[in-house]
């Protein structure tokens, strides 16, 4: 171990150094001071988002191989700490008049988003598996975090058997993995499938245990069921953090260990992923019709999203579009992340105690009644549909442009038919909110508006350039050994 | 390569038929004559009373977790002691990072009164 290989994980130490400092000073702070925490929780994100960005354009590995630096780690590292600032930002006043104003919170999401840095930059499957849980088990926590309100309670204990379950999968495949090839660094994989020494069979098995357990994290049918019960039950800020965040990190870490370690195997797993991709979108958006309650009907949104982004990786072994399909993902990612985030926040601001205020009649009237928060909402609603020319749509269209380039249109076409679908209960929400008469009660608060008004101007903005942002995230690209 | 988990496979086998048929012999050829302190549950020979399933105070629980927590240090901790020589300054430096870490769990759990019986 050297500097330049700490340097490599410069954003990961100082979050994780943060979160320490924060969880000793919320020992002496007194409870009703605790609003200075989530001020110095932000400017520690901020600081790491510095640090993170000064790393683009760099890339290595480090730590005898253990971790790699890259531009797609720098891109998605940046993501996860900007879902982090924007939690922040959406649990701030959420978290005080829900009464869970605990400063736990605020170290859990420093530890939680550290796992998802090292999920990312991890160049060896013990590592993997050590992220996994790290950025996991403070996640079961949040989720909990609105105790002793019994759904809350029910959302964690849900989450923490169905997660330990998965990472039983992942555990299962990485240990086939290293039967078959004799290593479990990404890098030494590679060398054993190259030189012919590895078994194909168990390697084939280990790789779709690691998809399964990582299917579980990435909420993709059939290993969705936990996701609408989770999401419902979590604090809002935290299950907008876990739409988001968490999801990049699955996949994040699928592309990464998919692209590096499995290419030779495409042919046998890009079945697999057709299923998946295919079965998702349609399951997910077809339950999505369904759901009168707005943080159920957000979850299985998101469900149909990674159907979406599954898209991408039925592709991953044809070399011409890989790298059109990585750069796709990443830019969906970044239009959903935005779009969801700032929906999560209208929900927020609607949120009444003891989860009322949450159904979808309770968003009767509130376009004309609070025209902003109206309008903002429009935006994501138009955007998760794909409207043409809005944010959502770009993200559609280039996936969908990868998938036809690799010869599967008749997956760009069930896309294309789940997502007009999704127009119904999109719009559903749009219709309540102009064409009903109600009287919502609306939370006025200066971060939420900020975080709602700020993602919609960035959704408007950003569809004006979509070719930019595409070639944008087509630097991002991996490190292949 | 599958050849060489042939035996884990046969004892796995064995095994499982080595119970199966103790128990499925017991089960035909055995006597049921059941008394009411046959059919208690057995207690080391003490004789069972009140409800099996008692509550417990969440402070069983803590103390648990907090041995864990301090037990873990010590195996790591006998283990860099043993080779502190070879490891240098940077296994040092290392085993200092673990146990700062560990030193805010414990000041944390302290403060927050989890080593306090009442």
């Amino acid at each position: 171990m050297s500097l330049s290989d700490l340097m490599m994980v410069l954003p990961i130490a100082f979050t994780l150094v943060w979160a320490l400092v924060l969880l000793l000073i919320d020992l002496w702070l007194p409870r009703e001071r605790q609003g200075i925490l989530a001020l110095l929780t932000a400017l520690g994100l901020a600081v790491a988002l510095g640090l993170d960005l000064a790393q683009s354009g760099r890339s290595g590995s480090a730590f005898r191989d253990m971790v790699v630096l890259d531009n797609f780690a720098v891109f998605l590292n940046a993501l996860y700490l900007i879902s982090g600032l924007i939690a922040l930002a959406l649990g701030y006043d959420y978290l005080k008049r829900m009464e869970m104003e605990r400063g736990e919170f605020y170290a859990l999401l420093l530890f939680s988003i550290a796992g998802m840095m090292l999920l990312t930059q991890a160049n060896h499957l013990i590592l993997v598996f050590l992220a996994l849980e790290f950025l996991s088990i403070p996640l079961y926590v949040l989720a909990g975090f609105a105790r002793p309100r019994l759904e809350s309670e029910e959302a964690a204990l849900k989450y923490f058997l169905l997660g330990a379950f998965s990472s039983a999968f992942v555990l299962y495949g990485i240990a086939l993995v290293f039967g078959a090839t004799a290593n479990a660094s990404l890098t030494g994989v590679i060398e054993a499938v190259r030189s012919g020494s590895a078994e194909v069979g168990f390697l084939t098995a280990g790789a779709v245990m690691l998809l399964v357990g990582f299917g579980f994290k990435v909420a993709a049918v059939p290993f969705h069921e936990w996701a609408p019960d989770v999401y419902q039950g979590s604090p809002t800020p935290v299950t907008g953090f876990m739409a988001v965040a968490t999801k990049a990190a699955g996949f994040a870490v699928l592309m990464r260990i998919f692209l590096n370690l499995f290419p030779g195997l495409a042919t046998s797993l890009t079945p697999i992923f057709w299923g998946i991709a295919a079965l998702t979108m349609i399951v997910g958006n077809l339950l999505a019709l369904a759901q009168s309650n707005i943080k159920r009907l957000l979850a299985y949104s998101s469900i149909a999203n990674a159907g979406y982004l599954l898209m991408a990786f039925v592709p991953y072994g044809n070399a011409q579009v890989a790298g059109q399909a990585i750069s796709s993902m990443l830019f969906y990612l970044l239009a959903y992340g935005l779009t969801t985030f700032g929906a999560w926040a209208v929900v927020v601001a609607l949120e009444q105690a003891e989860g009322r205020g949450l159904t979808l009649e309770d968003y009767a009237g509130l376009g004309p009644k609070y025209p902003w928060l109206g309008v903002t909402m429009l935006i994501f609603m138009l955007s998760l549909t794909g409207v043409p020319l809005t944010l959502g749509f770009w993200g559609k269209f280039f996936l969908f442009r990868t998938a036809v380039a690799a010869g599967y249109v008749d997956l760009a076409i069930i896309g294309l038919l789940t997502s007009v679908i999704s127009a119904y209960y999109y719009l559903r929400i749009v219709v309540i909110m102009y064409m009903r008469a109600g009287e919502p009660r609306v939370r006025r608060d200066g971060w939420l508006n900020l975080v709602a008004i700020g993602t919609a101007a960035a959704v408007v903005l950003l569809s004006v350039v979509p070719v930019q942002m595409l070639e944008l995230t087509a630097r991002a690209v991996l490190h292949l050994p | 390569m599958l050849q060489d988990y042939l035996p884990l496979f046969v004892i796995l086998v064995v095994g499982f038929a080595v119970a199966l048929i103790a128990v499925l012999l017991g089960m035909l050829f055995g006597p049921r004559r059941p008394t009411p302190r046959k059919a208690a549950p057995y207690e080391s020979g003490i004789v069972p009373y009140g409800p099996g399933r008692r509550r417990m105070s969440i402070r069983f629980y803590l103390v648990a977790v907090l041995f864990i927590l301090f037990d873990v240090e010590v195996v790591f901790v006998i283990f860099w002691a043993a080779a502190a020589r070879q490891l240098g300054w940077l296994g040092f430096l290392a085993m200092l990072v673990f146990l700062i870490v560990l030193e805010v769990a414990h000041v944390y759990a302290w403060k927050k009164g989890a080593l306090e019986w009442d």
